[in-house]
């Protein structure tokens, strides 16, 4: 039984950190309708940004988040404003295509930089096991949840009462009504990658920080996996990702630790796949009726 | 009319006769080395894989991400064929048309299967559940004991040469051709055009819907087969998203809906990154850096949805308007 706990609290672990990457795929489909593939690449860059602060300053865990996050959301607005503006008018597939593009150059780019051989992360949260009962907890996994539900809050409040967030949403609902109402659509739409992007590396700090390793390509699983989970939530709303980002690292957690973990992969796509099939557009979307 | 198409496939046989005649004297001549024949068999390769996927995305409209799934199962369905195969005594080309041809119906039948619930959904999600389906079949791949699991699969016989591999490129691409402009293939244009109007006039769009899904991951097992023949070895991280995205990128920088672009960019993507080599580490930057410059400033791709054809070439060269407006000779054509 404390076993199981003990899972259940890594899952909720691992499902917040999914859950702040799925935030960035799923407000940027809201808004340009775009499945940012670059997003998980954002995630691996907010990593490497982390251990270069760690490295050249030694600043507390808390600066060198920030730090981290501002760059990210920095590199999310320059690479919206270089690669998919220019293409907001053609066709959808393009689009998709450039953000795939932009996602194996900043994987390459990093390789480049950095090296392929993976970084130790330094353990810049003191590693303190703590009790609560039986059950055994880390700091970090505790930090992870913490830090994960404190950001979501803080996003849940921007978007519902701050004026930008009510402008995104407003342009993801409608982009012409909010033009014709005065929206700056171009600063919302940047806003919402610089959000999205902060978020994603938010998500790779911790990640890193949980699996004290920073390599090119670490972006892609997790990114993939946080993008099942946006779907599964239904994409393009933000509960949607928080809820699909748990349920899937508590499902993955689970299956690792109780069935298998060669099959994890195939049972949360399975998982995906039935979703789909049953409710396309995940399970707090709702139904869009087919228009003549 | 049937005059001018008989002439255009006496034309076009003969181009390709003339291009592997030519392709043979180059290799008989040494000018193509074993490292530039291992190149142009990958780009036969891709072209089988870009085409096929041409169909379902181009043709069809409909985005699929799990190509290489695909492409995995008539890899493995191939090389498990032709490894229980051989001791038989069969020639090898036998033996190697005996196995693609079983990796291309298991490919078809599996696709058929994927594709009646898949298809149901549209856009987004559907690229989205065939990713899921594709890194699915990876993942059992990786974990049966029939396919070695991680470990590989080793002791494929080497039967695909640059021969066989020439001409099976090319009976696919021609069945595709001939395919896209039957009655069939107007029928799986339409939809593309718009699904609605489509069912209006008549046309099962279910039923072409599936039809057109299923012979493309038909022909991405024959491509898969091909790989398996050639390479010798599989090992199932091969036919990972990333190799679904890049036989996707080929057919949308191509253009969606051109066949031959789709070829030319199968070229042109398969030669790049080699050419590149130069650059040892910046190659996959100059790359990726290349292909976002491409998408945005030809989102439609190199041809669009056109096809590059020899007599219209052959015409343009006569009336001297090949550099001139192209709209003129649309109109006039």
């Amino acid at each position: 039984m404390n076993i199981f706990l003990q899972q259940l609290i890594n899952g909720l672990s691992v499902g917040s950190i999914y859950a702040v990457i799925a935030l960035g795929y799923t407000m940027v489909y809201g808004i340009i309708r775009l499945i940012n593939f670059a997003h998980g690449d954002i995630m691996m860059m907010g990593a490497y940004f982390a251990f270069i602060t760690v490295f050249a300053t030694g600043m507390p865990f808390y600066m060198v988040l920030i730090v981290s996050m501002v760059l990210a959301a920095v590199l999310g607005v320059t690479i919206e404003s270089l690669a998919y503006k220019p293409l907001r008018k053609a066709p959808r597939i393009s689009a998709l295509i450039t953000a795939i593009g932009m996602s194996l150059f900043l994987q390459n780019l990093a390789l480049v930089i950095f090296r392929a051989d993976p970084k130790i992360m330094p353990a810049i949260i003191p590693k303190r096991p703590i009790m609560i009962g039986p059950i055994q907890i880390g700091t970090v996994t505790i930090t992870t949840i913490a830090l994960s539900i404190f950001f979501m809050v803080l996003l849940d409040f921007f978007v519902k009462k701050t004026k930008p967030g009510k402008s995104m949403r407003a342009v993801s609902e409608d982009k012409e009504a909010s033009i014709l109402m005065g929206i700056n659509v171009n600063k919302t739409i940047s806003i919402t990658f610089a959000i999205g992007s902060a978020l994603g590396a938010l998500g790779g700090v911790l990640y890193s920080v949980a699996y004290t390793q920073v390599f090119p390509t670490m972006g892609v699983m997790p990114g993939l996996k946080a993008f099942v989970a946006a779907v599964f939530g239904g994409i393009g709303l933000i509960p949607g990702a928080m809820l699909g980002g748990f349920v899937i690292g508590m499902i993955e957690t689970i299956t690792k630790a109780y069935i298998s973990s060669q099959w994890s992969d195939a049972i949360v796509f399975g998982i995906l796949i039935i979703v789909l099939l049953i409710k396309p557009t995940g399970i707090l979307g709702k139904n869009e009726r087919e228009k003549v | 009319m049937a005059k001018i198409s008989i002439k255009n496939y006496i034309m076009n046989v003969l181009a390709i006769v003339i291009l592997y005649a030519l392709l043979k004297f180059l290799i008989w001549n040494g000018v193509i080395s074993r490292y530039y024949l291992g190149i142009i068999i990958f780009i036969c390769i891709n072209i089988v894989l870009a085409t096929s996927l041409n169909l379902a995305t181009g043709f069809l409209g409909q985005l699929a991400l799990g190509h290489a799934g695909f492409m995995a199962i008539g890899a493995y369905v191939s090389a498990i064929t032709a490894i229980s195969l051989k001791g038989s005594g069969l020639p090898n080309t036998v033996m190697l048309i005996i196995s693609l041809l079983l990796a291309a119906i298991f490919a078809g039948v599996i696709g058929i299967l994927i594709g009646i619930p898949a298809l149901r959904l549209k856009g987004d999600y559907l690229g989205i559940i065939t990713l899921g389906f594709g890194e699915v079949i990876r993942v059992f791949i990786n974990n049966i004991k029939m396919t070695g699991g991680a470990q590989g699969l080793t002791g494929i016989p080497r039967i695909s040469n640059i021969d066989n591999i020439f001409w099976i490129t090319v009976v696919v691409v021609t069945i595709l051709y001939t395919l896209t402009n039957s009655r069939h293939g107007r029928a799986i244009k339409s939809i593309r055009e718009d699904e609605i109007a489509a069912e209006a006039v008549g046309i099962q769009t279910t039923k072409y819907k599936v039809m057109g899904f299923a012979i493309a991951a038909f022909f991405a097992g024959i491509g898969g087969g091909m790989y398996a023949h050639y390479i010798a070895f599989l090992d199932p991280n091969t036919f990972n998203f990333m190799r679904s995205v890049e036989i996707l990128v080929i057919v949308v920088l191509g253009g969606m809906g051109s066949l031959t672009g789709s070829v030319i960019a199968a070229i042109v993507l398969t030669i790049l990154p080699e050419a590149l080599r130069d650059f040892a580490n910046y190659r996959l930057l100059i790359y990726s850096g290349l292909l976002v410059i491409m998408m945005i400033f030809r989102p439609q791709g190199l041809f669009g949805t056109t096809e590059f054809s020899l007599s219209g070439f052959l015409y343009k060269l006569r009336h001297n308007q090949i550099f001139s407006s192209r709209k003129k000779i649309e109109e006039g054509d």
